[in-house]
């Protein structure tokens, strides 16, 4: 019986899918193994999402620029921002929330948004979670 | 009396839910199949947001006020914005009246869209759930587009908003407004039209006109009953003054206004189409101008210190009206005194007289029908232990309560 959910039923094989796809096709037994195969290039993975163009990702700090005016820590929601002795400040990119008040407030442009978003990592105070540690 | 006591059958539903994925307990009474009573319970999701907001400052305040809400972000964000804003005395510029507007509707869109897929997933239709949630993604995009995140947009500041909408954007959004402009009709047909839909919404939890009216329902589950009430119109905040907007009630379409869950779909449906016009009117009439009021925001931080004062923000949420009070003083960086009523709160009452007389297999729709967020409205209820009585307070007790609470901060110095 031609009926409005075999229409759509069969359109939908035939349109783009509405959800991402995975890295991999097939969940690898061993993620080493997987984690090597892609290094040599022979596994290859589906690119991560595409991103617009003023996403809030991951943030950069530029020490060099920095003056110590100690804004950005008196706005920062998560207190994701430590100031240190060198009157510079330290990120903490696992507390983070991405509201971007720093990046706002600084009056040097110290602070800019990336446009990376894939922050997992083993261990929350890995060296790459940190910020100027 | 005694003989109903003997036949009827006490149970509860929730925290865990069937029809909500929030920790939320209503108690029912049942006589066979039929309920007789039904106790809204809430206080398993209590966060204590508003007490952790008045030890911070204000500008610390805004990304955790997103936070109130996962749906509703933008509310919350726009009503504390606007409370402090009125302690504060700074008034927000033409331009990011616009933007904001535009913001608002976005997120009516969504969080209606997103309430039809729950309402059909609550009586049985999970593939409408995934259909009204895909289509869901298209407006998601656009949000994340224009703010940068998809869900706690941080788009609000004091006196403005620090994302502009520039006429680079205008393609996408007219681009998704045209998208849900033609699957509207397809909507309305699967919500309106659908025979077994129909039966499973027409005539169930029904909420009378003077119910509704008494028990001070709001937004679109009081607007259903025909009752006329929506602050974009009654009390125009941000832009919607300089719109020409009606009320959104089922006679204006031809239909009874009878306040079941049908209308409550309809009056839903029928909110997406007038927020689609809504933004289409704030693109073309858009200001030119500075997106915020207090562009240096070091100053503004000053200014925050220094001042005292106390504000209201209020709004039309997609669930209703909802309020901020914010207090701040002088000489002190925190925000003094911060009060929040969710739209939930003033919805939960109009639950008993909707459940009554109503069948077992009902109650998951009706509990969804007012898009309740438990996570907005929840409250503290005081237990003791030993005993395991719970305390209610009368009126008259909570006056003397607050005359002591008064006085207490009286006594701590603060003027």
């Amino acid at each position: 019986m031609p009926t409005q959910t075999i229409y759509t039923l069969i359109k939908q094989l035939f349109t783009k899918k509405a959800t991402n796809p995975f890295p991999v096709k097939y969940a690898p037994e061993n993620m080493h193994d997987a984690a090597e195969l892609i290094e040599k290039g022979e596994l290859e993975i589906n690119p991560p999402v595409k991103v617009p163009p003023n996403l809030r990702g991951k943030l950069e700090y530029d020490k060099e620029s920095c003056i110590g005016c100690q804004l950005c820590v008196k706005v920062c929601p998560s207190e994701a921002l430590i100031f240190k002795e060198d009157r510079t400040v330290r990120h903490h990119i696992n507390r983070c929330t991405f509201c971007g008040q720093c990046v706002d407030i600084c009056p040097t442009n110290s602070f800019d948004f990336t446009d990376e978003f894939l922050m997992a990592g083993p261990r929350k105070l890995n060296d790459d979670l940190i910020l100027n540690p | 009396m005694k003989e109903k006591e003997e036949t009827t059958y006490e149970v509860p539903i929730g925290p865990i839910h069937p029809a909500l994925k929030e920790p939320f307990l209503i108690k029912f009474k049942l006589d066979g199949e039929e309920i007789v009573d039904a106790e809204a319970r809430p206080g398993m999701n209590h966060r204590g947001i508003e007490f952790m907001g008045m030890h911070r400052n204000p500008m610390k305040v805004i990304p955790l006020s997103e936070r109130i809400c996962g749906i509703c972000s933008i509310v919350h964000q726009h009503m504390f914005t606007t409370a402090t804003e009125h302690a504060l005395g700074i008034e927000p510029t033409n331009r990011a009246r616009y933007i904001r507007t535009i913001m608002c509707e976005l997120e009516r869109i969504h969080s209606h869209i997103l309430w039809a897929g729950v309402a059909a997933h609550e009586i049985g239709f999970d593939t409408h759930l995934h259909f009204t949630w895909k289509i869901r993604e298209k407006v998601m995009d656009l949000l994340e587009y224009i703010a940068g995140n998809r869900v706690n947009y941080s788009m609000w500041t004091f006196g403005g908003v620090r994302r502009d909408i520039t006429s680079d954007m205008y393609p996408k959004v007219f681009e998704t407004l045209k998208y849900y402009e033609d699957l509207y009709e397809k909507l309305e047909d699967i919500f309106l039209d659908d025979p077994s839909i129909k039966m499973r919404t027409q005539d169930v939890g029904v909420l009378t006109k003077e119910d509704a009216l008494a028990l001070c329902g709001v937004g679109p589950t009081v607007r259903a009953s025909g009752v006329k009430k929506d602050v974009r119109i009654d009390q125009p905040y941000a832009a919607y003054g300089d719109l020409d907007l009606d009320y959104v009630i089922p006679s204006r379409y031809g239909f009874e206004n009878k306040g079941d869950v049908f209308s409550k779909t309809l009056v839903r449906l029928k909110e997406l189409l007038q927020s689609i016009e809504i933004i289409k009117t704030c693109v073309e009439q858009m200001p030119e101008g500075e997106m915020t009021s207090e562009p240096k925001k070091a100053a503004l931080f000053n200014k925050l210190e220094k001042r005292s004062g106390e504000g209201i923000g209020r709004i039309e949420a997609p669930r209703g009206e909802a309020i901020h009070y914010v207090r701040l003083v002088e000489g002190r960086s925190d925000i003094d005194c911060w009060k929040i009523r969710a739209s939930t709160y003033n919805n939960l009452a109009t639950y008993r007289p909707m459940f009554m007389g109503e069948q077992i297999a009902d109650i998951p729709i009706i509990a969804a029908c007012i898009d309740p967020c438990i996570g907005c409205m929840d409250r503290a209820e005081i237990i003791d232990v030993d005993s395991g009585e719970v305390e209610t307070y009368t009126k008259e007790e909570l006056h003397e309560l607050s005359v002591k609470k008064t006085e207490r901060i009286k006594n701590r110095g603060i003027k």
